[in-house]
């Protein structure tokens, strides 16, 4: 029978069906963080089951508020801490090699193409970029998760967008996904996987996907997937070269986990992206997305650059290209976060980190930082940030605050003019 | 089990978020206790006061369509849960927070459109007792009593007897 990819992920890992229509499987990977964790650590410790159920399966970071601001968020990182080295579990990324879980874990190649991946953080879609079926979950799937290495799930039905034509100059991966949202609208995935096909996904790198597949939550999917192939390959090289003879043999492996040909969708949607203009959150809600003309000349107090969807070295290196030899508007507070310690560090090497300092960002440590207005970035009442985050939900960024989400490119041109922007008015690299 | 049942909130929105359940600034808590005064604080749901008497009371929450969207925090539930909220009746609920009320033991109830119109049709002050075996609830309130049979899956009613599924798992896994 012709099965989708998280159809044949769904039946290598099925360990029970207590119910029809549940299915409890096999976890591949638990990834854990400092804000959803430590609820879960606490309630195993008070039922006397203390334990883990694979210290190399589950890997841990602390990412949100780093390093902690105050006693409760100090607290919380000792908690995960503590438990880590209790349990020695090895893959715990403290303060000077943390990063975004979404972009760390990825990078420290964890995910592999028909892995099942669960953290308690709904952005965990992101890792369906690798042809993995990942899904963000609560603090108690999540603790289930660390005791016994198994999740429930209805089996998902699969949404298939075929995204065509040629990628517009000044037009990215999260202009694609804003628009596919658009179409979706915030809950037209539901109990949904969603797969990226078409010659612009074959043709994107990891990072790109990974922004696609990050933002698939926001349509209610839950997962974002794309067929892993050449590109997911050279990505995870470095760590899967003992085990094949050459990467030939790691893509024709891979393939056997792609969606099968015939295989039942319950709806596709094919986008050409020729002639798409960079897209703009407006109001309140993930699905209010316009082209940037329309709503281009709205003042912003505060430009960031960063997160899980958009914090990765590919995004860096657009928007410096449009900053390289500007200086943002003196009315904007410019904030840029890399994703992880390598990002930050490459960054550094290919003079990005000048760029950004040169135009008059602030660069921070690597942090979900200003994302969830949980540390630094947080707006004041009635403040407006254009964000290359995921949410643009009132009072996200800080109560009263508003957030327009965007690519990297339009952030950056947005921050030097002060108000929202086209990046197809601009040349990369010096004025136009 | 928990107990099911009583005054209902009526939020007139859809898509309302986690965030606007319980902002993420509260996310630092290390206890359920401690999320308790912050519930909907935030939430912006005309003639919706946080604040107003009637909130304190609530058992069961009713609401329109993709209530707990957004962020995976079970802080949501639990927020809930600790001002003894342990009902919410949607026309449909986002897959994160459907389950992580079920995995806490409570009761998130699909209905369709219409059915939910019909309970919204009932003033404030109206009540909604749940005959959790038989898959039924009834809305009592000045106009009347109204009953409504709902569906719910044998996995999640089996979370619900069971108190949750950290319980139900450990038993059988």
């Amino acid at each position: 029978m012709a099965m989708t990819l998280s159809e044949k992920v769904f039946q290598a890992h099925l360990r029970d069906e207590p119910f029809p229509g549940t299915k409890v499987l096999g976890i591949d990977v638990v990834m854990c963080h400092e804000i959803t964790t430590p609820i879960a650590i606490n309630d195993l410790v008070a039922r006397g089951k203390d334990r883990v159920f694979d210290p190399e399966k589950i890997k841990v970071v602390i990412d949100h508020v780093t390093p902690a601001k105050d006693t409760k968020t100090a607290q919380q990182g000792k908690i995960l801490r503590d438990w880590a080295r209790r349990h020695a579990i090895r893959d715990f990324f403290d303060v000077g090699r943390n990063g975004v879980c979404h972009a760390i874990f990825p990078e420290s190649g964890f995910i592999r193409p028909g892995y099942t991946v669960i953290m308690g953080d709904s952005h965990t879609c992101t890792h369906g970029a690798f042809g993995a079926f990942a899904a963000g979950v609560g603090t108690t799937d999540l603790e289930v998760g660390i005791l016994k290495g198994v999740c429930a799930f209805r089996e998902p039905n699969t949404i298939r967008i075929n995204i065509r034509g040629k990628m517009p100059e000044g037009v990215y991966a999260k202009d694609v996904i804003l628009s596919v949202i658009k179409k979706l609208t915030v809950n037209g995935a539901t109990d949904c996987v969603i797969e990226f096909h078409g010659e612009v996904v074959r043709g994107m790198s990891m990072e790109s996907r990974m922004t696609l597949c990050n933002m698939a939550i926001e349509a209610g999917g839950t997962s974002g997937v794309c067929m892993p192939d050449e590109v997911t390959v050279e990505y995870l090289w470095p760590f899967i070269s003992s085990e094949y003879k050459d990467k030939k043999a790691a893509v024709s492996d891979f393939r056997k986990w792609w969606s099968d040909e015939g295989c039942e969708y319950v709806m596709v949607l094919d986008i050409d992206v020729t002639g798409m203009e960079p897209q703009v959150t407006h109001g309140y809600k993930p699905d209010q997305v316009k082209d940037v003309s329309m709503i281009a000349g709205e003042p912003v107090d505060q430009v960031y650059i960063g997160s899980c969807t958009n914090g990765r070295i590919e995004d860096l290196r657009v928007a410096a290209a449009y900053l390289k030899g500007r200086t943002i508007a003196p009315t904007v507070r410019g904030i840029v976060s890399p994703a992880t310690p390598k990002v930050f560090r490459q960054a550094d090497e290919e003079g990005i980190i000048k760029i950004f300092m040169d135009a008059g960002f602030c660069v921070t440590n690597p942090t979900c930082g200003a994302c969830l207005g949980m540390s630094n970035g947080v707006l004041a009442p009635s403040e407006v940030c254009a964000s290359t985050t995921n949410r643009n939900f009132n009072g996200r960024m800080g109560k009263g605050g508003m957030v327009h989400l965007m690519s990297p490119a339009t952030a950056a041109v947005t921050a030097i003019e002060g108000k929202i922007a086209d990046p197809r008015k601009y040349s990369k690299g010096g004025a136009k | 089990m928990k107990e099911f049942g009583g005054k209902v909130l009526f939020l007139d929105r859809s898509d309302i978020n986690t965030d606007e359940i319980i902002p993420a600034k509260y996310l630092t808590e290390i206890s359920k206790e401690a999320l308790k005064p912050h519930m909907l604080e935030d939430l912006k749901v005309e003639g919706f006061d946080p604040w107003a008497a009637g909130v304190a009371d609530a058992r069961v929450i009713v609401t329109r369509a993709n209530f707990g969207c957004g962020s995976s925090r079970e802080h949501a539930p639990w927020v809930f849960e600790m001002n003894d909220i342990n009902v919410v009746i949607a026309s449909s609920f986002a897959r994160i927070f459907r389950q992580n009320m079920f995995n806490c033991g409570m009761l998130a109830i699909e209905l369709p459109e219409s059915a939910i119109d019909r309970l919204f049709s009932h003033k404030e002050g109206a009540k909604v007792s749940v005959d959790f075996e038989g898959n039924k609830l009834t809305i009592e309130s000045a106009k009347g009593k109204e009953p409504f049979e709902y569906s719910i899956s044998g996995f999640d009613k089996a979370l619900v007897e069971a108190g949750g599924w950290v319980d139900f798992a450990d038993a059988r896994y």
